[in-house]
């Protein structure tokens, strides 16, 4: 009885918590702009089948991507057996389903725990692909001590996880021969039916049943701290990964978005449009492109949050392999990190963070009036865009469809647009597109190749 | 065009020419071969001429929209007065901007790459090729990354160097995973950020690796890139790069 009330104060106390958290980043993914995306559902699915389900592009790279699958794997069939982890628990039950589906509960357990076998070899090759082989992409300037720390963290979460299921299951099935009444049958599960009886075989019945109550919980309660802890960490790609997947861009990669806002106001000096086309002069200045995570569309937003700083995009940055500041790895890292402080702020309602000219009493801090002072630039740096061949490796290689490229092109604009700054070595580059319709300013008619032999 | 237009005559294919093929020393030498495959292979086309402008991919990228809708709305309208609806063109980029871009903007035509039509031509025996011009020689091929990442064409430039008799030998990253040359995103246009190697060094060091004595390129600008890289590397006198149309051209029967 008191196992029970702990059980839910425990269970449900973590889920409400959760959601709070889930809910800020809900929130935080719209602080971005509203852009809609209802095309083509059917391609959309295929791509969370494939890619996301089906992890297709992780197996560009076999060996990461074999283990990766076994943990992954492990990790949606365990849910099967956390369902009878909850039932058990809420009811005082032990095994719910046991004797109720049989060869079927044998099978499914026996599933699980082969999983579970090649999950923790898996681990253990991730910490060593980490700590000791030092995998380059693992070892760039963007992974400080957080992002490691939190890779490792991971991991050992994921033994602990492992270690309570066999402890669990070894001490369950040493016990079924000794109290079957309370202990049902599992049938001869197929890590456990050896393991168990090697490990605890001979134990008294009272240390059997704390080992098998401290697996059970241990099981459970690292379950609920990494439900807590997955917005706090990159191993939120494990939920992310689904939606970001299905939201990716389905265009050519290389076709960059339209500016209707500018082509308009250009088709009207160009006397295309029949509207009058004046634009007010009390009208503010539109900004264009991005400065901060409010001007990336929300989608770039939920990238963010979905990546688990693998470092695939990096590995093949053309600016990044030849020494260049540029990392789509640290980009997205970046706006992950500025939209956390963002909500920090936001959550603080402080009036320092409300715009000057907004401030006043009565007036609430909002996503409309925030002004902390501070950008994404303060982020990434200039040097960082400038550097982007637009190439599409990065996008091309995210194995769950982020798209680094899209907001350093959308800063690009804020900075040529916006500010009028950038390179002073694409000015010429402009000025002659805009004069002369070349890209070089060059004398000779554009014809004059064709007389040349 | 307009020579045609004063005579009432439409032509079946505008030829795109685009900047570096109108006025980089190098490429234009390219657009005359791809020119005389097309008149061998009797192709009813014109060019713009003077009338053509940038297609503003670069400016685009650099994060000048203003600048590349003002080039790209003056061409699409000047492709509207021409009633122009197919396009060939020997620039990935003029490619992707034409045939990606240009829709949103109003410009909707059929776009395709010089490589593309080069196939099209060789299989439906508009031209064809002498045997035995490559035999025994080793080619690699560069992937530009307009042309595959950006619009997943990998296979018309390789079908075409199929044809060569030649041995085909891929560089380390190819395909899907193809080196960019270091030219797209308007760095042509700007001197590189501090780093340690220019990433057509890079990229040409990859190409020398697998022996190969001519890197076939599909691209204008990754033509430069990798010819700097080559003689960088002092190979200019053993290793030839070499667009498509070149490698064709001088083998046609």
């Amino acid at each position: 009885m008191l196992q029970q009330i702990i059980f839910s104060i425990v269970t449900l106390g973590a889920f409400w918590w959760a959601t709070q958290q889930f809910m800020k980043i809900r929130r935080n993914i719209f602080l971005g702009k509203d852009e809609e995306v209802s095309d083509d559902s059917g391609a959309r699915w295929r791509n969370v089948l494939l890619i996301a389900f089906g992890q297709k592009k992780m197996f560009k790279r076999w060996i990461p991507a074999v283990l990766h699958f076994f943990i992954y794997a492990a990790f949606v069939i365990t849910q099967i057996e956390l369902i009878e982890i909850f039932i058990d628990g809420f009811f005082g039950v032990h095994r719910f389903f046991a004797d109720k589906i049989g060869g079927l509960y044998t099978f499914i357990i026996s599933f699980i725990e082969i999983l579970s076998v090649l999950a923790f070899v898996a681990t253990f090759a991730f910490l060593a692909r980490r700590n000791l082989l030092k995998i380059p992409r693992f070892m760039k300037s963007e992974m400080t001590w957080w992002p490691k720390l939190d890779a490792n963290l991971i991991l050992f979460g994921e033994l602990a996880l492992l270690v309570g299921i066999f402890s669990m299951n070894g001490a369950d099935v040493v016990l079924q021969g000794l109290d079957p009444e309370h202990f049902p049958d599992t049938g001869f599960l197929a890590i456990s039916g050896w393991l168990g009886p090697l490990l605890f075989g001979g134990l008294p019945e009272g240390i059997l049943v704390i080992i098998e109550r401290f697996g059970w919980w241990l099981h459970l309660l690292t379950v609920l701290a990494f439900l807590n802890y997955l917005p706090k960490s990159k191993h939120l790609h494990i939920l992310l990964a689904f939606p970001n997947t299905y939201f990716a861009n389905l265009q050519p990669k290389g076709e960059m978005e339209n500016m209707p806002e500018v082509m308009n106001e250009v088709k009207s000096m160009m006397g295309l449009t029949e509207d009058t086309g004046e634009m007010s002069m009390e009208e503010e200045l539109p900004e264009f492109g991005a400065k901060d995570i409010f001007d990336l569309s929300w989608r770039n937003l939920l990238g963010a949050y979905s990546c688990t700083e693998c470092g695939r995009c990096t590995a093949v940055c053309p600016a990044n392999l030849t020494g260049k500041k540029l990392s789509p790895r640290k980009v997205m890292m970046d706006i992950r990190d500025r939209m956390e402080e963002v909500s920090t702020n936001l959550d603080s309602g402080h009036q320092k963070f409300i715009q000057e000219d907004k401030r006043a009493a009565g007036v609430s801090l909002s996503k409309e009036n925030y002004d902390d002072g501070k950008s994404l630039f303060d982020y990434i740096t200039r040097e960082e865009l400038h550097a982007c061949t637009t190439c599409n490796a990065c996008v091309e290689a995210c194995p769950v469809m982020i798209n680094p490229l899209d907001p350093i092109l959308k800063m690009r604009r804020y900075e040529i647009l916006t500010e009028s700054a950038g390179p002073s070595d694409w000015l010429p580059m402009f000025t002659s597109i805009e004069n002369s319709g070349s890209v070089w300013q060059i004398p000779d008619e554009r014809v004059k190749w064709t007389q040349e032999d | 065009m307009a020579d045609l237009a004063a005579e009432g005559k439409k032509p079946e294919i505008l030829f795109w020419v685009g900047c570096a093929g109108s006025f980089d020393a190098r490429a234009q030498k390219v657009m005359r071969a791809f020119v005389k495959i097309l008149n061998a292979a009797e192709i009813d086309f014109a060019i713009l001429g003077n009338e053509e402008s940038c297609t503003g991919d670069p400016a685009r990228r650099a994060g000048n929209e203003f600048v590349f809708q003002m080039t790209a709305l003056q061409n699409i309208e000047t492709l509207k007065m021409y009633e122009v609806e197919k396009i060939v063109t020997a620039c990935p980029h003029c490619f992707n901007t034409l045939k990606n871009e240009y829709p949103a903007l109003g410009g909707n035509y059929e776009v395709i790459h010089h490589t593309q039509f080069l196939q099209g031509l060789l299989d439906d025996g508009k031209i064809s090729i002498a045997g035995g011009a490559f035999e025994g020689k080793k080619i690699t091929y560069h992937d530009s990354c307009y042309l595959g990442r950006a619009n997943g064409i990998y296979e018309a430039p390789r079908e075409i160097l199929s044809m060569l008799d030649n041995e085909l030998v891929e560089m380390k990253r190819c395909r899907t995973n193809g080196l960019c040359c270091g030219a797209g995103g308007a760095q042509m246009f700007k001197e590189d950020e501090p780093g340690d190697k220019r990433i057509n060094m890079e990229r040409v060091e990859e190409a020398l690796e697998t022996d190969a004595e001519i890197v076939a390129v599909n691209c204008p600008f990754c033509l430069t890139m990798m010819q700097d890289g080559v003689t960088a590397n002092e190979q200019q006198e053993k290793v030839m790069v070499y667009d498509l149309a070149e490698l064709i051209v001088n083998n046609m029967k």
